[in-house]
């Protein structure tokens, strides 16, 4: 038999026997009842709490086993353990009949499983960032001993060319030792976040400062979700378009002026990382913008302020730390950005600071050591993970520091929808 | 102050405009931000409207004993660089299936080279000159003709473009989000209601919180590294599946939908809360009964919009690599599949012409799946969501 039937036959065992634990305690219920003793909770509530008492400690049972198989590796026969399960589910059916008395609580002990199992889902969460963790963490340590930390750090030539002969126990084939130097990685990250940065700041600062402060509440109304399309459309379109449409503009307007620019520069994918990140700073910088205080307005126009001076040098001051973190939040997404530098950004590990030149960022490398047909032990599989890690300190970072920000933002004008 | 009024005039003039440049400049941000996005609909319109038309011509094909062994057989000289080879090849197989075509001639329309397409496009082609010719020709005589391309929706990828389609990717993609949704949904709404109903205001559920705000920052790369070393190889859930893709996206999805759930469920009022409790009701009855339908509008919008951030995520699924090339339709959860936005990432990484427009045709049908479902999530919560 396979898993499947297995797991079918589990599953129709245990329905049936869910539907007997139900109707035997709820009739059980019924007849105590109807005997003339008060009982604490309805029929209904002692019919499912049979339901839970047979079902939970079996799911539990072959939920621990399947674990164990797969995790630690253990061999335990699978018709053994469906037996097991069921036996334990007739124990639960069993006791849960045999606790079906006029002073048991059905309800509370229901309330306190449902309890448990909310508070379990909530841990999942907990345990994703763990995982994250211990996965990144676990493998980029496993890279370090490899490679020296301070050389990924600061080398400045990124060349694993040749590690992949060196996991397979032939180094001294390769013509040149592998070098992992981070920098140029960084550098080209920077560069094209830096570019993305320029487009969408003072675009999505300007457009928010006119939405709140310039335009009725119908053009807010329509204006705001057509920004936010920009924000729905996948990243792997925009890196098309970005590919196909933008750099072959880029490299003609650069001709044009007399300039040389590589196919893969890296001013498309920032321009176009820069249009996409819009709604991130609009949106947000426009919810911050229009909470601040009519008052303050208000002062400000009564001081004899016109509505420019106004905007300029009370509203956007005091909207200030929403919208620095609204400005961190899309500098964490621009560095995480995958699609739109794989697609359009190119593989070379340039250190340059001429942004039309061919450069890569630690995304594109991180996709381009998992794509490859590599051993997994392998240096150059291995040091994504270590970029991995790199990328979560910094965007992790940036997150706290935004969120800290718009607190901050919060509490001083007692605003409570952000 | 020696200022006369005129000078103070002057400068109160000054400083308005200032306003009225701050106002047009800001305007001109807000344009240019839609001038852009006219810009990219027009540019993809432009080049994937093209993708649902395909060249289609009319030949003589001539199922003879000859044809049967060597299909290339079965047309003329003159036109048979301009069938798809792919059509050619189908040959010997469909007479075996049909003995009655079997040494007939017979006029059909087939499926035409993809380079006969891109020329009829008024795009660059590789044709010879006596091809260029022919085809004119059958032009002139309306024996060449662009025709809706069903075969666009119902065949998997191809690395002939003309038989390329999206449907091996547009059924990854639903069993890739079925998996998600089974495992999200729960979870998220679980979650949200042990946060927003039953925690206590303790150290725990604070980290809880900011915990879930992080994740929903961190880059969805990241998630793809630890579907690869957890999932793959830790749980081994097989490579490419769309159950490794499912759950992956799953992890990501769950912030977006705890978040909106936690939204949908706080803008319930307190009344309806006390009310329950007023008669008796457990917390547990309380939210079943009461709380969670009057959320249900905003929980299933915040579903929608959450399914439809990782209909269009690429970058985790490349990681544990559903990027493979699936020319059948897969329909189990554990088979290679792969899904529209990893199809997008393939074929715009094609060399030939003729892919972009594939290309832009498949995401053409991505946005407007993708649009469809958040002007959906909208309606829904317009319609069915109750002010207090």
């Amino acid at each position: 038999m396979y898993t499947d039937q297995y797991l079918a036959l589990f599953c129709a065992a245990l329905v049936v026997l869910g539907l007997v634990a139900f109707f035997t305690a709820r009739a059980k219920a019924a007849r105590v009842r109807a005997g003339g003793t008060a009982m604490t909770a309805q029929p209904d509530q002692y019919g499912w709490f049979g339901v839970l008492s047979t079902a939970a400690p079996a799911l539990g049972v072959s939920l621990v086993g399947a674990m164990s198989m797969l995790l630690i590796g253990g061999t335990i026969p699978t018709a053994m353990l469906l037996v097991v399960s069921i036996g334990v589910a007739c124990m639960g059916l069993v006791g849960g009949i045999l606790m079906v008395r006029p002073a048991f609580h059905a309800r509370r002990a229901i309330e306190a499983f449902v309890r448990f199992m909310l508070a379990g889902a909530a841990l999942i969460s907990i345990l994703t960032t763990l995982g994250i963790l211990v996965s990144i963490i676990s493998e980029a340590l496993r890279f370090f001993q490899m490679q020296g930390f301070w050389d990924f750090i600061t080398g400045t030539v990124w060349n694993p060319g040749a590690s992949f002969l060196e996991a397979a126990g032939r180094g001294e084939e390769g013509a040149s030792a592998a070098q992992f130097g981070s920098l140029p990685l960084f550098a080209g990250t920077f560069m094209i976040t830096a570019i993305a940065m320029l487009v969408a700041i003072p675009i999505g600062l300007l457009s928010a400062i006119y939405m709140s402060e310039f335009a009725g509440s119908r053009v807010r109304g329509i204006a705001k979700p057509v920004l936010e399309v920009l924000a729905g459309i996948p990243t792997v379109v925009y890196g098309f378009f970005a590919a196909i449409t933008v750099a072959p503009l880029i490299v003609t307007a650069a001709q044009l002026l007399g300039l040389e620019a590589d196919f893969n520069n890296a001013l498309a994918p920032g321009i176009v990382m820069g249009i996409m990140i819009i709604p991130f700073i609009s949106s947000l910088s426009d919810d911050v913008i229009h909470s601040v205080p009519d008052s303050m307005r208000q002062g400000a126009l009564a001081l004899g302020l016109t509505q420019g001076e106004t905007i300029r040098d009370v509203v956007v001051p005091a909207a200030l730390p929403g919208i620095i973190s609204a400005s961190l939040l899309a500098v964490s997404r621009a560095l995480g950005e995958t699609m739109i530098v794989v697609m359009a950004a190119g593989m070379l590990p340039n250190l340059t600071a001429n942004p039309l030149d061919n450069m890569t960022t630690v995304t594109v490398r991180i996709v381009a050591a998992l794509t490859g047909d590599q051993e997994f032990a392998s240096a150059e599989t291995l040091s994504a993970f270590a970029l991995g890690l790199v990328l979560f300190v910094v965007t992790l970072t940036l997150n706290l520091v935004s969120v800290i920000m718009i607190r901050r933002f919060r509490e001083k004008y007692r605003v409570n929808n952000l | 102050m020696t200022h006369s009024f005129d000078a103070i005039s002057a400068q109160l003039r000054r400083r308005h405009r200032k306003t009225r440049w701050l106002k047009r400049l800001s305007m001109g941000a807000l344009g240019l931000a839609g001038l852009f996005l006219v810009l990219f609909f027009t540019d993809m319109l432009v080049k994937g409207l093209p993708a649902f038309k395909q060249a289609q011509i009319q030949v003589e094909v001539d199922y003879s004993e000859q044809a049967s062994r060597l299909p290339l057989a079965a047309v003329s000289d003159a036109v048979r660089p301009l069938v798809s080879r792919g059509y050619l090849r189908l040959i010997p197989s469909r007479m075996r299936d049909d003995p009655a075509l079997q040494g007939t001639t017979r006029s059909e329309w087939v499926l035409a080279d993809g380079q006969v397409d891109q020329y009829l496009k008024g795009h660059h082609s590789k044709l010879s000159e006596r091809d260029t010719a022919t085809v004119n020709r059958l032009q002139a005589e309306g024996r060449v003709e662009l025709r809706f391309n069903t075969r666009f929706f119902t065949s998997g990828d191809s690395k002939m473009p003309e038989l390329a389609g999206i449907a091996s990717a547009a059924v990854g993609t639903v069993l890739t989000l079925m998996v998600t949704l089974a495992v999200a949904f729960p979870i998220g709404v679980m979650t949200a209601i042990y946060l927003e109903e039953f925690a206590p205001d303790n150290r725990m559920t604070q980290l809880v919180e900011i915990n879930i705000n992080n994740l929903a920052a961190i880059p969805s790369i990241l998630y793809g590294l630890l579907g690869l070393a957890i999932f793959i190889n830790v749980v081994g859930v097989p490579r490419s599946s769309p159950l490794a893709g499912g759950l992956t996206l799953a992890l990501m999805t769950l912030p977006v939908i705890i978040i909106s759930t936690r939204t949908a469920l706080r803008s319930v009022p307190d009344t309806i809360r006390h009310a329950g409790f007023g008669v008796g009701c457990s917390r547990w009855q309380v939210v079943r009964d009461h709380v969670l339908p009057l959320a249900m509008p905003g929980i299933m919008t915040g579903a929608i919009i959450g399914l439809a951030q990782a209909m269009g995520e690429t970058a985790p699924l490349i990681i544990i690599g559903m990027v493979a090339f699936i020319p059948d339709i897969s329909g189990s959860v554990t088979d290679a599949a792969t899904v529209m936005p990893a199809q997008i990432f393939t074929w715009g990484g094609e060399p030939d012409r003729a892919f972009i427009e594939k290309t832009s045709g498949g995401i053409l049908v991505l946005l407007a799946v993708l649009i469809s479902m958040n002007a959906g999530a909208v309606m829904l919560r317009k319609r069915l969501e109750r002010r207090w």
